[in-house]
């Protein structure tokens, strides 16, 4: 099916501003992106004057949400291998890429060890040929550095990124909020934000041995987006991520014991969390996602040590996002770079910007439509979001995943 | 009559709001948030049944009829013990529940068991319970008031009251004291309580322990931490001792309770540097030989620690009374 099209403020890659532009589809892919208006045998789809954007690549999530994904303008999803069973198997690799297709694909992590212990490399080749594009350890972290050294060393030969999560296990064992004076008043466990540094500090250190792409999934203190800095300074490969909850929220937002906003790693100090907006701001952060993992009462509605971590966020990932634009931190074009076209390079595939040749993954917005978040109305399998009843700007309109309105 | 709201501790002559504007709270989940005279208040009305608790009748009919639950999640025998004595005292029917014997242990969640208890009318609930915020979550989902009778390591809200109580009798005048705390602040409940209450009611708050039991963050509580044991007792009107929990010491926290004791021990010898007529306090069960030796701890002239254990009762009598007074009806308090 050939469509074009139309009336639509285009986010092109490169352009400082969308530009007013028409895009031709042609079956799954974008086939031009020009002025030409629709020919006889093109469909036109009158955008409206609205913004035509890339298929949102939430790059990290835990759960295949599809409701969710569609509200939010997702259109790709990087499964993250803490599953049930652990997807450490070529089989399970298979089987979760075809899971949410045709109208949403979903690339499955593999894990980097087996089981997600940390101690023996899992099968990763095996799991590449399958379709897995890239490693991750996960929710944990590898506390073994020789362990760490091989899995770089040998990612890289694969030519795999791998996705790390990271906080060191030493400091934050049994800890369930970053340490500060919010966690010392509820008398909650809780662990230096120094364990996210620590950590980082050391996978550097091995990315300059093995020469390995590492993805700091989700950087959320001073200290460790300092090192991160440093190393992109140095011409390092790594690149690293955030969520809207760690830009917005601080650990303020966890009194009174809410549980929905307890996350990993945990929401950080007011301090911390500028510093990671100036992170978005200076382009040290890469990537935005959702972490989406959502939880229902039998996980959340529990003494807050008990309850267990993460948030859904496909559905409000973009209306939390645009509030960068709004507040002058970065212009859409930079927004969608974060939102899709570095997860697509992460990953290696042809999607995430609006490219002849690229996958059409589009989504129209209108980026000022109001709403007000309500855990009682998502469409997520779960309503566990902190941002319950707040007002956002931003909405999807529609969605294309491969040319085909959803 | 007013009431001074401008954060400044009121005295011993204060004069409280009438009625359920002394203290206009549904529970007792902690004394983080409560007003000064609201802490007096209560403190005021345990006095009254101190007097009755000496008495050789110690039995009033003021909560005939009424059903208290003593929910217990996490294993106590003299905060039980005591809310035990305070609700039989004031004629209510006292039911103890143990964690041994409930649901939670069938896998039943917090709030299915706070539903359950819920629908068995009872007329105040009491819970312990070894998560913080636990007893907030069973306080949303119950009609009747809740008393905290320790969450985890965050509140013990009585126990402060009682504490307060005790170096009121004592000392007049808790406002302008310099109260030492000592020993596991970190994982101390106890402490948070006695942090919020002593410092509302305008008392020097210092804490003391080493840095890897102190929690971040402590100068943001208006108090003064201490890791030298004599420095923070110098000139101290009040040292109150914290239990430091053997599982917690080996390996992690501390090196020994030997080495704990050497440094941070409450002996005759450091007392000294105390004020002379300095308090010694502690919550009990105490560690003999590790926090507190027992030559300081059986000084019934600088010891106060029976007179906490009296103090509670009391305090608890106070706590069941001035929280159930909306549904008995009394005047005022509608």
């Amino acid at each position: 099916m050939k469509q074009v099209f139309t009336d639509a403020q285009v986010l092109v890659p490169g352009a400082q501003a969308p530009q007013s532009i028409n895009v031709a589809t042609d079956g799954d892919r974008i086939c031009r992106i020009s002025e030409d208006g629709p020919s006889e045998n093109q469909q036109t789809i009158d955008c409206k004057g609205a913004i035509l954007a890339p298929g949102i690549i939430d790059l990290g999530v835990f759960s295949i949400d599809k409701p969710a994904f569609h509200y939010g303008g997702i259109t790709r999803a990087a499964l993250m291998p803490d599953q049930s069973p652990v997807l450490d198997l070529p089989a399970m690799i298979k089987h979760n890429a075809s899971e949410g297709k045709p109208d949403l694909w979903s690339h499955p992590l593999a894990a980097a060890t087996k089981g997600l212990k940390g101690a023996e490399l899992a099968e990763i080749g095996l799991m590449k040929q399958a379709g897995a594009r890239a490693v991750a350890t996960g929710r944990s972290w590898i506390a073994d550095s020789g362990i760490m050294l091989k899995l770089l060393h040998y990612c890289h030969s694969l030519d795999m990124p791998v996705i790390v999560h990271s906080e060191d296990r030493g400091l934050t064992a049994n800890a369930v909020a970053t340490a500060g004076e919010t966690a010392t008043r509820l008398g909650l466990s809780s662990a230096p934000a120094t364990a996210e540094a620590l950590s980082i500090a050391r996978d550097i250190a091995l990315v300059r041995e093995s020469g390995a792409h590492v993805h700091f999934r989700q950087v959320t203190t001073a200290q460790g987006l300092d090192l991160i800095r440093a190393a992109k300074s140095e011409g390092l490969p790594v690149t690293c991520g955030i969520t809207p909850a760690h830009l917005f929220l601080s650990d303020i937002a966890i009194s009174e014991f809410r549980t929905f906003a307890k996350l990993s790693p945990p929401l950080r100090s007011e301090e911390d969390r500028q510093s990671c907006l100036k992170a978005i701001e200076d382009g040290t952060i890469d990537v935005i996602s959702s972490g989406h993992d959502p939880r229902g009462p039998e996980d959340k509605r529990l003494p807050f040590a008990e309850a267990e971590f993460g948030m859904a966020g496909a559905e409000t990932l973009l209306a939390l996002s645009l509030n960068l634009v709004r507040d002058g931190l970065i212009g859409l074009n930079r927004l969608f770079e974060l939102l899709s076209a570095t997860p697509a390079k992460i990953l290696g595939v042809e999607a995430g910007q609006i490219t002849e040749g690229y996958e059409a993954d589009l989504i129209v917005i209108d980026p000022e439509a109001p709403w007000q978040i309500d855990t009682r109305k998502m469409a997520a399998s779960a309503g566990n979001t902190p941002f319950d009843k707040l007002p956002v700007q931003g909405r999807v309109h529609a969605i294309y995943k491969g040319g085909k309105a959803l | 009559m007013t009431i001074d709201q401008t954060g400044s501790p009121p005295t011993a002559g204060h004069q409280f709001p009438v009625g359920s504007d002394a203290f206009p709270h549904r529970h007792l989940l902690g004394i983080a948030g409560l007003q000064p005279w609201e802490i007096l208040f209560l403190l005021k009305e345990a006095e009254q049944w101190v007097d009755l608790n000496r008495q050789s009748s110690k039995h009033v009919d003021r909560l005939d009829g009424l059903t208290v639950i003593n929910a217990f999640f996490e294993n106590s025998t003299r905060t039980l013990l005591s809310f035990e004595i305070a609700g039989k005292r004031m004629g209510a029917d006292v039911v103890n529940m143990h964690a041994a014997q409930s649901s939670v242990k069938k896998g039943e969640t917090l709030i299915d068991t706070a539903v359950t208890l819920n629908a068995m009318r009872a007329d105040a609930i009491v819970i312990r319970h070894a998560s913080s915020g636990a007893v907030r979550l069973i306080a949303d989902k119950v009609d009747c008031p809740v008393l905290n009778a320790g969450d985890g390591s965050h509140e013990h809200p009585t126990q402060a009251l009682l504490d307060a109580l005790t170096i009121q009798r004592r000392k007049g005048d808790i406002s302008g004291l310099t109260v030492t705390i000592c020993g596991d602040v970190m994982h101390s409940r106890v402490a948070r309580s006695n942090i919020y209450c002593l410092t509302t009611l305008g008392a020097k708050v210092r804490v003391c322990a080493p840095t890897s039991l102190l929690p971040a963050s402590l100068d943001r509580m208006n108090v003064e931490a201490f890791s030298n044991f004599e420095q923070a007792l110098d000139g101290a009107d009040v040292v109150m001792m914290l239990r430091l929990q053997n599982e917690r010491m080996n390996g992690d926290f501390i090196p020994s309770p030997r080495e704990f004791h050497h440094l941070y021990g409450l002996t005759r010898e450091r007392l000294a540097l105390a004020k002379p007529d300095a308090l010694v306090m502690h919550p009990g069960p105490m560690n003999r030989g590790v926090e507190i030796s027992s030559d300081v701890a059986d000084d019934l002239e600088r010891s106060a620690i029976t007179e906490q254990v009296e103090m509670g009762v009391a305090v608890r009598m106070a706590c069941l009374d001035v929280l159930t007074r909306r549904s008995r009806g009394v005047e005022g308090w509608s």
